[in-house]
């Protein structure tokens, strides 16, 4: 156990999977002389210089285009794409070439690429640098996708994603980049895709929680008074843990889904559907996604905080959903 | 943690027999009968193509590419079969002259068992890891920069391949192309660009949709090496890819390849061409490929009967592709991500 920044153990992971396999490159704006503009590939360079830790020119398409191309052919890339929206100019390559490479050729050209993911609101870059985009990937057989809640996942993750032999898309919600806590390194960090994690047990309600709305739904059940939440992190959504999260709502016979994206069409309308059909009868109250509105991203520092779902509002949403047994309405919606 | 699983061989009914293994068909092309029976082979199997999609036997679309045999055959000629190759969805004729059977190629384009992909994939996808083909991409120019990263890998592992790309006259418009190119220069990638200007974009001329006539002129601006080519002529055209591989190879990095060719179809399937200028396909039958090469490799009076031989083979493989079965439907579940 070390402690460390999000961003540190990103970096660690790296460094470690690039130790064990010398197919592992990086690649990305900024990532190698600055060590990333989040310091998440900080070192790299050093260690193991210019041939694998590559400076890329800001051409999204051409470099994740190479990557697809490297990893085809022998190589682990891990591409870094600075903010998420910059993979909107590269997402052909990611949903129409790599996640098809398997498929279109007979099984002989898998493409072992990670695409790490800055994303999410929190930190004032306005509505072009501050999405979610976790659906972006979604819809796309041969595609993986995990997202990081802390410097464990982010880094235990990270790892699993570099060894999968698929390609996998990496979020990291940017908010949580300084965040500081006690990391497992070493084999005994690397966290499997496709598992979820019970991060509390509690009675009466399942919070399922992804990326930046962990910390949340952690602090929400924390606070919450007269009735207690098990919180799950889903960790990977393409594919996610169907079985851990029937499971703790069969127990709890509730289901409370925090995003931090808009409402329409978000994550949790996969997992809703998915437990709402399985659990029918089961279920003592309608299944409950706590999200932002479907606005953009604001700027200016209190709506920014009001967008995104904060703890205290998920433990109202929350509380009322117990007492009433009726869906809440958002807060949007009860201005 | 290295992956064994690349050179696992696809089963294939189609290339047993007396027919040629794609590797063997590889090795033909060392010799004058081999590239001109080639080239001969592309042509008679997209007329048979065209022939199978008209009865409407065959669903979807295709995109033939008669007039540009020289482009294909003289590439495949000039490299190893262990040089990685980025094609587009007009790609029979390239997988053709690196090496893929014609039933495993038509297979495909049937969408049978026999197929490359075992029928999964259809006319614009094909594949065969043994002679360097990678996936064929529908999308116009994104082959480019995956070709780039072919480079990358031969370049970190210290191998000697070099990649390439072969894509359209309308793929110089797309970013992917620029990025690629620039991408290339910087990191001085072992990789070759092969434009296979053909004139039109889908259905428009390129003075319509393009500023300038010669496309290797836009290798400049990326401080790339480039070469306008004769892309009728097989012998040009082996002549300009041994130069550019051999400057990769030796670390010289990429080049860039403008092949003034033509399409005698047009587009794809249902498109007869009927915007071309009067005289124009005339015109450019006359500089035919085949014929071309038969002259300078003085094979004119072999043409004849090498076309018979090649004919009676495709005969063959038509037959058989037709007999094939379709795919069982648990096909469509596998390769979608790694088998746990």
């Amino acid at each position: 156990m070390t402690k460390l920044r999000m961003r540190q153990a990103v970096a660690t992971a790296l460094a470690d999977e690039m130790r064990d396999d010398p197919t592992v490159v990086v690649l990305g704006e900024d990532v190698a002389e600055a060590g990333g503009v989040f310091k998440a590939t900080d070192g790299l360079l050093a260690e193991f210089g210019p041939k694998r830790v590559r400076d890329t020119p800001i051409s999204e398409m051409g470099f994740l285009g190479a990557a697809v191309g490297a990893a085809a052919t022998g190589l682990r890339p891990v591409v870094e794409i600075m903010f998420g929206e910059f993979l909107g100019v590269a997402l052909d390559q990611l949903v129409t070439e790599a996640a098809k490479f398997r498929y279109l050729s007979a099984g002989h050209y898998p493409v072992p690429m990670t695409v790490r993911v800055s994303v999410g609101a929190g930190v004032g870059f306005g509505a072009q640098h501050s999405q979610c985009l976790e659906t972006w990937c979604y819809a796309t057989p041969g595609l993986k996708l995990a997202v990081a809640s802390g410097p464990q996942t982010a880094y235990g993750l990270l790892r699993a994603a570099i060894r999968d032999d698929d390609p996998v898309v990496v979020l990291e919600p940017r908010r949580l980049y300084p965040e500081r806590t006690e990391v497992t390194t070493g084999e005994a960090g690397v966290i499997p895709l496709g598992v979820a994690d019970v991060r509390r047990t509690g009675e009466d309600v399942t919070l399922l929680g992804l990326g930046g709305t962990v910390p949340t739904v952690l602090d929400a059940a924390e606070g919450a008074d007269g009735w207690t939440a098990e919180v799950i992190d889903l960790r990977t959504l393409l594919p996610w843990d169907v079985e851990a999260v029937l499971d703790s709502v069969r127990r709890t016979r509730r289901l409370v889904i925090v995003e931090e994206g808009p409402f329409t069409g978000g994550w949790g309308t996969e997992v809703a559907s998915r437990v709402a059909a399985e659990l029918f009868g089961v279920l003592a109250a309608p299944v409950v996604r706590v999200t932002a509105p479907d606005v953009p991203v604001p700027y200016a520092k209190p709506l920014e905080e009001r967008y995104v779902p904060g703890a205290e509002y998920v433990r109202e949403q929350v509380g009322e959903l117990i007492s009433s047994g009726r869906l809440p309405k958002p807060w949007w919606e009860a201005r | 943690m290295e992956r064994s699983l690349r050179n696992v061989p696809v089963p294939r009914s189609g290339s047993g027999g007396v027919m040629s293994t794609n590797l063997e068909r590889r090795q033909q092309l060392s010799d004058p009968v081999g590239r001109l029976a080639r080239m001969i082979e592309i042509r008679e199997f997209e007329g048979r193509v065209k022939a199978l999609f008209l009865e409407g036997t065959v669903s979807g679309t295709t995109h033939l590419c008669e007039g540009q045999e020289a482009v294909a055959v003289g590439l495949a000629a000039a490299l190893r079969p262990t040089d990685p190759v980025t094609c587009t969805y007009r790609g029979h004729g390239v997988a053709l002259a690196l090496g893929c059977t014609p039933t495993a190629v038509l297979g495909e384009i049937m969408g049978r068992s026999v197929g490359l992909l075992g029928g999964v994939g259809g006319s614009m996808h094909l594949c065969d890891p043994d002679v360097g083909l990678l996936p064929t991409f529908a999308i116009v120019g994104a082959g480019i920069p995956v070709a780039a990263g072919a480079a990358l890998t031969a370049q970190v592992r210290d191998r000697d391949d070099v990649a390439v790309a072969v894509f359209g006259d309308g793929a110089t418009n797309i970013g992917a192309f620029h990025e690629t190119l620039n991408l290339a220069a910087v990191w001085r990638l072992p990789v070759l660009f092969v434009i296979e200007n053909n004139l039109y974009g889908e259905y428009t001329p390129l003075p319509r949709t393009t500023p300038i006539s010669d496309l290797a002129d836009r290798a400049a601006s990326y401080a790339i090496p480039a070469e306008i080519v004769d892309g009728q002529s097989l012998d040009e055209v082996s002549a300009a890819v041994s130069r550019a591989v051999a400057r990769a190879r030796d670390g010289g990095g990429p080049t860039l390849l403008e092949m003034k060719t033509y399409r005698y179809s047009g587009h794809s399937r249902t498109d007869t061409g009927p915007y071309r200028p009067d005289g124009e396909l005339e015109a450019w039958s006359k500089r035919d490929p085949i014929t071309l090469y038969a002259e300078s490799a003085g094979l004119l009076r072999e043409l004849d009967a090498i076309r018979a031989d090649v004919i009676a083979q495709l005969d063959a493989a038509v037959a058989e592709v037709k007999a094939a079965p379709a795919p069982p439907i648990e096909a469509m579940f596998r390769n979608v991500v790694a088998e746990s």
